[in-house]
């Protein structure tokens, strides 16, 4: 492997982290979202409100670092895409708006905050369903011609693309829940627990649903996953799913707090781990790869030094600020 | 129904909607975020409860504009893929780089810390809670120093060379492309726009308070220390303006001969057009009201110093004179206003009448919002006098839009109108209603403020600490 198609494969690597890091930490801040009618207005609602406001901005800015990376290290991949997913991209960012700005409004003004609670659970079911419909609709390929999207505006909208967003509505949720059940006690937590037991089989059927249907994409995902050596990974899976709804089951089943939230991290990161596995080395499935649309080696090595050292940091500071707020969330605030 | 022109059109339109949005927020929150670290700085070196209470009272008012500032700003940082593929796939390895540095150095510096600051007043002590605040301002201003590179960098690039792929890549380091010529003076001009606009805001507060009680202490402080902002900080500003604008002149001139309404060259001597209305297709100004050789005095410091028009830039490298015109004397006229405002602050303090001069305070409370209007009226004119390029002189702007069906861009421009609107409407009138309330002793926290089970120190032991320590004051 050369330089350049290193440091491509590198800056491939620090994209599908900030991507992740999104994905798992703004996943439950959304769930939380997607749950919110659920709870019960007044003390639950405000309880699940308060687990995530301190750090729900710091979570979103990994989105942010996503796309901007995405402009810097690859930025023929990211106008085709951003193109292509038109439709559903603005949806999410407007659903976004709603969600951020009722973290502040709700507080602001009791006599409406119906009507913000509202806004917060529609933003943020919306952006997680258009987050969901836009990974679908990247796996089932985009149409490219010379460095351009070539296809129309509805493109996007499959069936294949509405599992993939009514899958991560399912697993922002389960994520949510138990987010919730770490971080807060009493009638909230059992709530929460209650939820975990419906939404972990729905998001264990979402991603074995997703994983047969991109099988059935065609292209090139059934050599990846059923070719030699690929296949000795692939039977494993099975087994995995075994252990994980095993240790899941008894971490329910013996009321402990941190675990399920842990052990959902994992199946996400595995999720995760697969979905790259199906990708690679394409960054738009069968058109366009990784090294077809990076920056040149200039821009991503300027980019590099920064990130190596302040990537780090940022982590650290964020660890810090988690700590800060560790602990179960009070219910009552400082009123 | 629609045309390529349409779609064209009708990005730009949501372009410069988003973004004339959006940069109100920053505006604000640059100033205020600093404003709120010189209130804790005081309140720990004086031990004075006044800039606590003070601190608590615009710390409300930041959360809500900082929020709206992060909402608005993620709809920009996908924008350039969505509506302006062509452009992000040329120009990405240049100014990409300088955004993934923003989101690196600042976006995150502000998030990680904002939680803290608002919330972890209880939980981290006094010291570290002043370091989070002063990280979050420190962001705020490195972010501004990125965006304002790059978008320096669109109006005067610099140190770029094109590859086979037509993508402008770096040629001559990183310091040429960050540091192009017109960047120092942008950056001077816009973060000292941004120290103005929140002090004319914290001062109209202020004076609203005044009018209604003129003893009110808090109402005095912050009255006060917006008005010596004012009275120093304007004049500063025309300053930097004039630099930026001679800047302009040297590397951009087509944009100023857009803002001084020059359609003709006038070799010995341009005069100032104060009013007039542009027409662009005939390529003359109607109604002038005009100063001789002024123009050229400013310009060139030389009365009789020769000043190119429109006539030599060729019709189709022409920007629209009407709206750099226009935004640019509304901006010029705001700054003449404030610099007014800060004098007759200075006159009234010098009477010891600065609390109780009804005039003075009315006269602050009007201007309250000039700021903003002065902000967007600049950036409208630097951007539009940019045009018909995206990049100044090498890229066209309508060679740099997304391939997108028009009706999909009228779509989702009707979708940001109607919903900026109504949430940055609610937001402001949140804002409003915040400001109204008089700030007044032991001032009340963040209604939301969580608290958490660990890690929190008892409130009576606080309180005890708290007393021990203002008995050392």
């Amino acid at each position: 492997m050369d330089e350049s198609t290193l440091l491509t494969n590198v800056w491939a690597g620090i994209l599908a982290f900030a991507v992740l890091m999104y994905v798992v930490m703004d996943g439950f801040d959304l769930g939380i979202g997607i749950l919110f009618p659920v709870f019960g207005v007044g003390r639950e609602r405000d309880t699940a409100m308060n687990s995530i406001a301190p750090v729900w901005d710091g979570n979103e800015t990994w989105l942010v670092l996503g796309g901007g990376g995405l402009m810097a290290a690859f930025p023929l991949a990211y106008g085709i895409i951003m193109t292509a997913l038109y439709p559903p991209l603005i949806a999410m960012l407007l659903a976004l708006v709603f969600r951020g700005v009722a973290f502040e409004f709700r507080w602001r003004d009791p006599a409406h905050r119906r009507i913000w609670d509202i806004a917060f659970t529609g933003g943020s079911f919306v952006a997680a369903l258009m987050q969901g419909i836009m990974l679908g609709a990247l796996l089932q390929g985009i149409h490219v011609e010379g460095r351009a999207y070539g296809g129309g505006w509805w493109d996007w909208l499959t069936p294949f693309s509405l599992l993939t967003g009514a899958s991560v509505v399912a697993g922002y949720s389960l994520l949510g829940a138990c987010w919730l059940n770490w971080k807060t006690d009493g009638e909230t937590q059992n709530h929460a627990r209650r939820l975990m037991r419906i939404l972990a089989p729905v998001t264990l059927l979402a991603i074995v649903g997703v994983s047969i249907a991109t099988l059935f994409l065609g292209g090139e995902y059934v050599d990846r996953w059923f070719a030699m050596p690929a296949v000795l990974v692939t039977a494993q899976v099975p087994l995995i799913i075994a252990i994980l709804i095993w240790r899941f089951a008894r971490s329910l089943r013996r009321n402990y707090e941190l675990a399920p939230f842990v052990i959902t991290l994992v199946v996400f990161g595995l999720s995760f781990i697969g979905l790259g596995i199906s990708m690679y080395p394409y960054l738009i499935p069968n058109s366009i790869t990784l090294q077809m649309a990076a920056a040149p080696a200039s821009s991503q090595m300027f980019m590099l030094v920064g990130a190596a050292v302040l990537v780090p940091l940022i982590l650290a500071y964020t660890a810090w600020s988690y700590w800060v707020f560790r602990g179960k969330v009070a219910h009552e605030g400082y009123h | 129904m629609f045309h390529d022109a349409d779609a064209l059109l009708l990005a730009r339109f949501q372009f410069g909607f988003t973004v004339s949005f959006h940069f109100i927020f920053p505006s604000f929150s640059i100033g205020l975020a600093s404003y709120l670290a010189v209130l804790e700085a005081l309140w720990l070196k004086t031990g004075k409860t006044l800039y606590l209470d003070l601190f608590k009272y615009w710390l409300k008012i930041f959360a809500v504009v900082f929020a709206m500032g992060v909402v608005s700003g993620i709809v920009m940082s996908y924008q350039f893929g969505s509506n302006w593929a062509v452009f992000s796939d040329k120009a990405g390895p240049v100014i990409g780089p300088l955004m993934a540095y923003e989101v690196l150095t600042a976006f995150f510096l502000e998030a990680g810390f904002l939680g803290v600051m608002l919330f972890g007043m209880q939980k981290v002590g006094r010291r570290l809670h002043f370091f989070a605040t002063l990280m979050v301002a420190v962001g705020t201003f490195i972010s501004a120093f990125w965006i304002l590179s790059v978008n320096s960098w669109m109006q005067t690039p610099t140190g770029y060379a094109i590859n086979a792929d037509g993508q402008f890549v770096p040629a001559a380091g990183w310091a040429a492309i960050i540091f192009n010529p017109s960047f120092p003076y942008r950056l001077v001009h816009t973060v000292i726009a941004a120290y103005l606009t929140t002090a004319l805001t914290v001062g109209a507060v202020g004076a609203w308070h005044l009018l209604k009680d003129s003893k009110q202490e808090h109402a005095r402080k912050m009255f006060s220390m917006a008005m010596w902002m004012a009275a120093l900080v304007a004049p500063l500003q025309i300053l930097a303006g004039d630099a930026h604008g001679l800047n302009t002149l040297e590397h951009q001139p087509a944009k100023v001969m857009a803002m001084e309404g020059h359609y003709q060259s006038h070799p010995d001597g341009a005069p100032l057009i104060l009013f007039g209305i542009p027409n662009d297709a005939e390529q003359r100004m109607e109604h002038a009201i005009e100063i001789p050789k002024l123009s050229s005095l400013i310009l060139k410091h030389d009365l009789d110093a020769p000043l190119n028009g429109l006539d030599t830039v060729a019709p189709e490298n022409r920007p629209p004179v009407k709206v750099v015109f226009w935004t640019f004397r509304v901006m010029v006229a705001l700054g003449f206003l404030m610099l007014l405002l800060g004098a007759c602050s200075l006159i009234a303090r010098a009477r010891s009448k600065l609390y109780d001069w009804p005039w003075l305070l009315r006269f602050a409370l009007v201007m309250g919002p000039s700021g903003f209007i002065a902000v967007i009226a600049g950036w409208m004119t630097t951007e539009v006098g940019r045009q018909p390029f995206t990049i100044y002189g090498v890229m066209r702007t309508a060679d740099s839009v997304s391939p997108l069906a028009a009706p999909a861009v009228a779509m989702s421009l009707i979708a940001f109108v109607l919903v900026y609107f109504a949430v940055f409407g609610m937001g402001t009138w949140y804002l409003l209603r915040l400001m109204s309330h008089a700030p007044h002793a032991h001032e009340p926290d963040l209604p939301n403020a969580p608290a958490h089970a660990a890690g929190i120190t008892p409130a009576p032991a606080l309180a005890a600490a708290g007393a021990k320590e203002s008995g050392h004051g």
